[in-house]
């Protein structure tokens, strides 16, 4: 598929590279790092995306970048740079956001995190992170507080699936049962203290991420613990591969497809996580004007109603075959056992069960518009 | 040994097995293993004509979309309709698992194909061991 043909800088590792390579996992560059796409040992992606789903499984996720914003006015800098409300947040709380250009685009979606009083940390995408870190300290200059990129100190590593907190309580002193879903604490983990434990992830499950120091012979011995604690659960390594596609079950946006510099809020359909009332801040004028104008294009839910699977960039069309829009994501969902796609199409051929056709290698292919999520975490029962 | 030594083989991975007139074709070992889990397999009408080095369908894994290329030009007489619906079939047995079988143009035309010996010999060229 469309790899990102880029200039020629040396491609960067994590920490967890060789124990990757040692797993026999095939790598993959994925905007600039060599990253793990699925771990053929363990039975590769399909396997990897159940395990999340039924137990647990563990990604490096070390690509990710964290930019830390504190001082005076930390809020304020959050506030002026981010769509949700930073306001109110309690220390310790994840409240998923965006930053956004002054056309109410995206810069990129971020995880804010309230570290302290007046302190807090951007959780951002691999392939933004020089863009995101100018962006931010451009735009944060007027406030009294300082940003700093912290991206390269971590070693992150996402425990996910309904067994992820049995694996990881079981290498903790945190009490993980009071740590509640986009919350994070400190503990002790594999005899490290101090340890950054989040209740967040990108697999539309319950579970963890871990931010430990970035040395090589500590994050291959945590990455090993981890696999160690969770056996009695079945878990697996999982790659690139199976994130992108537990994410896409769930929904949740990739940067340059669902979201980008060019798509704005309201289309992307990410409002509820958009505060038009509490303040200024970049990207809100251009989206209320926007709102004004009302929105021509909206991001749905499709799934093959014949054969075939819609990919990345394939052309939406509507049955009399004129083209409409596009598919931002597509892909056979592992779990759901259907071909699924995420699609940007006019908003009046939008509505659940309206019919299209995905242009699949010259070929239309009848899809329907079906709600999304496409996949819904069961309630917890308990 | 991964790649039957009766069969032939295409640069593109895939493999004929010629009988008479008669050319089974499928993806090798190698190729099922690069491709991981497959989820769709896509392959021409009986009575289509397929030719030698072209396109006659495709394979897809979860991940990637992979055209298949004809090892020779023929008329397909048959296709391996289980793959619709049981297309992982190709992942537990790509040597036994074939996909379409032609009437063959000139039986001559697979003897400018690998033999298997090759084909192992380009494999490994290929991913480098």
């Amino acid at each position: 598929m469309s790899s990102d043909t880029q200039v020629a800088t040396p491609v960067r590792k994590t920490a967890l590279n060789a124990v990757h390579r040692q797993m026999g996992a095939k790598m993959v560059d994925f905007n600039g790092w060599d990253m793990p796409v699925e771990y053929p040992s363990v039975g590769g992606l399909m396997k990897e995306h159940l395990a999340v789903r039924n137990g647990v499984g563990v990604f490096d996720v070390s690509h990710m970048g964290d930019i830390r914003i504190a001082g005076p006015q930390a809020l304020e800098a959050v506030q002026r740079i981010t769509m949700n409300d930073a306001a109110g947040m309690g220390i310790g709380q994840c409240r998923y956001s965006a930053m956004l250009y002054p056309e109410g685009t995206f810069v990129d979606d971020v995880i804010v995190h309230r570290m302290g009083e007046e302190d807090y940390m951007l959780v951002i995408n691999a392939g933004t992170r020089e863009k995101d870190v100018n962006w931010v300290t451009e735009n944060t200059k007027q406030f009294d507080c300082k940003v700093e990129n912290l991206s390269d100190n971590f070693t992150q590593i996402a425990i996910q699936g309904p067994k992820g907190v049995n694996t990881l309580q079981k290498l903790t002193d945190a009490d993980l049962s009071q740590v509640k879903f986009y919350w994070f604490t400190y503990g002790t983990v594999a005899g490290l203290r101090n340890i950054l434990i989040a209740r967040t992830g990108y697999t539309a499950e319950d579970g963890f991420e871990i931010y430990v120091p970035t040395d090589e012979a500590t994050s291959a011995r945590v990455w090993n613990e981890v696999l160690e604690a969770g056996k009695e659960f079945g878990i697996v390594p999982c790659g690139l591969g199976a994130r992108n596609t537990l994410r896409l079950e769930g929904k949740l946006p990739l940067y340059g497809h669902e979201i980008s510099d060019t798509i704005n809020v309201w289309e992307a359909g990410l409002d509820r996580f958009l505060k038009m009332e509490k303040g200024e801040f970049v990207g809100r004028a251009a989206l209320e004007k926007a709102k004004a104008d009302g929105t021509k294009r909206t991001l749905v839910g499709l799934e093959s109603v014949d054969r075939g699977i819609p990919r990345d960039g394939y052309k939406v069309l509507d049955l009399s075959g004129k083209e409409i829009g596009y598919v931002t994501s597509g892909s056979y969902a592992p779990f759901l056992k259907k071909n699924i796609a995420l699609a940007y199409v006019p908003v009046e051929q939008s509505a659940i069960g309206h019919e299209v056709a995905v242009e699949i290698r010259s070929q239309p292919v009848k899809c329907k518009v079906v709600p999304t999520p496409f996949y819904k975490r069961p309630k917890k029962q308990s | 040994m991964a790649y039957p030594a009766d069969y032939k083989y295409t640069k593109e991975h895939e493999w004929l097995k010629v009988e008479g007139n008669v050319g089974t074709i499928g993806i090798t070992d190698y190729a099922q293993n690069s491709l991981g889990d497959i989820v769709f397999v896509e392959l021409p009408k009986v009575g289509s004509e397929i030719a030698a080095g072209k396109t006659f369908g495709s394979v897809e894994s979860v991940k990637a979309v992979s055209d298949l290329f004809a090892p020779v030009t023929g008329t397909v007489a048959e296709v391996n309709e289980a793959l619709n619906t049981a297309p992982e079939q190709v992942n537990k047995d790509a040597n036994k698992t074939w996909m379409i079988k032609v009437t063959l143009k000139d039986a001559g035309e697979a003897n400018g194909l690998l033999s298997a010996a090759d084909y192992e010999k380009f494999v490994a060229e290929e991913s480098g061991n």
